[in-house]
């Protein structure tokens, strides 16, 4: 089967453009809520199954918490004068809950459904829907269980904050979400760049390591990436595959005061998440257009 | 099998049974060898994979070596080095890749958990049928895959320890070098009795997955995976030291390093071999009544 188009946006408009207008154009917006909502009566048929999801994924951050609260048992903060005391490293961490579970709440399924979407042929339903593929293909799914921890994070945070001794101000508290928001999309193109690749490579089954490894190097503080080999590494995962901005730049502006803050890096990193959006919507597209079906 | 030849005819019947026994072992040790061929051929398929996932699986340690860096550097006072829990900053990084071999050794991905959709799909029923004890089985199994995995993997480990040889400081004495080589083995023995009696309760219980996770769970936390089990302060310190788990990743790793000496690394070996006795003792005790309890219909 020959694709020729490789959204079917274009395959929708065309359509749009003839009789029936209002039918054919698809509500985004409409089609997530229903997605959300089918999601949701899915997990909740399974509902012990989805309690079970959820008290892991706690479990699993409670013991990374225990973890970091160990080591700081030994040390006053991560680096020296870096500011990285105990509670502000706490504020990272929960930031790095947040960036994530939100990742992996509506992402995560559907980047895994994506590689075996190509791998089977069953891609061509999705293709030959009158919605833009990316969004069909990212958002069909998500896992609502994923955001406990995204509650745990609410709490860590809170409990943090109410340790220092100067509170965030509004600009950083307003600036907060908009670069979570940056974060995630960092995040997301890594991930779907990643999953898209499995046209080219036939099966993915080694994705969610590689994006385990790449994605470990968001979890500390950048200051910590020194020397021979930690600036070259900085360097790489700030400007090439930016996910040292991640979590960085959120979590400074609520933890650190606002001198101690890299405003042009801050700057950097609102281009990133625009141009790793670009970059995979690229990947994506070229990916599809390589897609030969598998099933007829 | 046996085979008529006329020396044993002039012997009689003593002569006829041991060469009963003599055989039936030899056809014995043919099937567990075949059985251990099969399952290195087996393994062999995926080799490129393997390599490949040994290298990455180092690559969290980069950023280990970095975040321990800043905690150390962040301790650091003029004069002698800082230590945390008797660990200087090169140590702690040898500890780690130490950990690595350790859990080359006792980590058994996925037996558990195959053993208890065996017992859920009716699987199982093979080893009740055929003259294969299933244990036996999935022990040489395992030293299959451990052994191919050892061929594949010793390049990849062989760079990464080349590259990190700085945070050792030399190759410590043959005799300690050997009490580590038999407290990895006693890993690995110790690593699959463990999970293979945590397999067994899918005897009694349908699903064990979250079971399994948990276990998971507490395994990476307590076996010193994640840090040197000597950092837990105080009273869950001295119990979590008690549990079987250090022997998985912690030991091995603090003997290489020399944190156990003398009669301690005696009583050390000793228990552990305690723990690898009641554990096969238990899988052993866990079939034998899970066969009684278990019923399978169909073909």
């Amino acid at each position: 089967m020959a694709i020729e188009s490789p959204s079917t946006q274009s395959f929708a408009h065309e359509l749009s453009d003839g009789a029936h207008p209002a039918s054919l154009h698809p509500s985004y917006l409409g089609v997530f809520l229903t997605f959300a909502r089918n999601s949701l009566v899915r997990d909740m048929t399974f509902r012990s199954n989805f309690i079970i999801e959820c008290i892991t994924s706690l479990a699993w951050m409670g013991i990374n918490l225990g973890y970091y609260m160990l080591v700081f048992r030994f040390a006053p903060s991560i680096g020296r004068n870096t500011g990285w005391g105990e509670y502000q490293f706490l504020v990272f961490l929960a930031t790095t809950m947040f960036i994530n579970s939100l990742v992996q709440a509506f992402f995560m399924p559907n980047a895994e459904e994506f590689s075996e979407l190509i791998r089977t042929g069953r891609l061509d339903f999705a293709l030959l829907k009158p919605i833009d593929t990316q969004f069909l293909i990212s958002l069909n799914r998500i896992g609502w269980s994923s955001l406990s921890n995204f509650l745990f994070a609410i709490g860590l945070m809170t409990y943090s904050l109410a340790h220092f001794d100067q509170l965030p101000g509004l600009a950083q508290v307003v600036l907060y979400p908009v670069y979570i928001g940056c974060g995630v999309a960092i995040l997301y193109s890594l991930m779907i760049s990643l999953a898209a690749t499995s046209v080219w490579l036939g099966r993915n089954e080694t994705l969610y390591d590689f994006w385990f490894y790449i994605t470990n190097f968001s979890r500390y503080p950048m200051e910590i990436y020194e020397g021979r080999i930690g600036s070259p590494l900085r360097w790489f995962f700030t400007f090439i595959v930016p996910v040292l901005v991640v979590v960085n730049i959120p979590a400074r502006l609520l933890a650190l005061p606002l001198e101690a803050q890299m405003w042009p890096l801050s700057l950097f990193a609102l281009l990133a998440a625009v141009a790793s959006l670009w970059v995979s919507r690229q990947i994506f597209r070229r990916a599809l257009l390589s897609y030969r079906s598998a099933s007829s | 099998m046996m085979r008529e030849e006329p020396g044993y005819r002039t012997e009689g019947a003593t002569g006829a049974a041991l060469a009963v026994e003599r055989s039936d072992w030899m056809a014995r040790a043919a099937t567990w060898w075949t059985i251990l061929r099969i399952s290195l051929e087996e393994r062999l398929v995926y080799r490129g994979d393997f390599a490949l996932g040994t290298l990455m699986r180092f690559l969290p340690l980069v950023t280990q070596t970095f975040f321990w860096g800043a905690i150390y550097a962040a301790k650091s006072q003029d004069g002698e080095p800082p230590t945390i829990a008797g660990y200087t900053y090169e140590e702690m990084i040898a500890y780690y890749l130490l950990t690595q071999i350790c859990r080359a050794f006792s980590s058994m991905p996925g037996l558990a958990s195959t053993i208890a959709l065996q017992i859920r799909n009716g699987e199982i029923k093979k080893y009740l049928i055929q003259p294969v004890d299933l244990i036996g089985f999935l022990l040489l199994g395992r030293v299959a895959h451990k052994l191919v995995y050892y061929v594949v993997a010793a390049g990849p480990f062989a760079l990464v320890f080349f590259l990190c040889r700085h945070f050792f400081s030399g190759w410590p004495e043959p005799s300690v070098l050997l009490a580590f080589v038999a407290s990895l083995v006693m890993s690995f023995l110790l690593g699959f009795f463990l999970e293979a009696t945590l397999g067994m309760i899918g005897f009694w219980f349908l699903e064990v997955s979250s079971l399994l996770f948990v276990y998971m769970l507490f395994s990476f936390f307590l076996s010193g995976h994640m840090f040197p089990i000597d950092m837990l302060p105080g009273g869950f310190g001295t119990v979590v030291r008690a549990l079987p788990l250090q022997y998985l990743a912690y030991f091995p790793a603090a003997i290489f390093l020399g944190k156990i000496q003398g009669e301690q690394l005696v009583w050390g070996l000793l228990l552990q071999l305690g723990w690898v006795a009641v554990f096969a003792f238990l899988a052993r005790a866990a079939f034998y009544l899970g066969v009684k309890r278990y019923s399978g219909f169909g073909g």
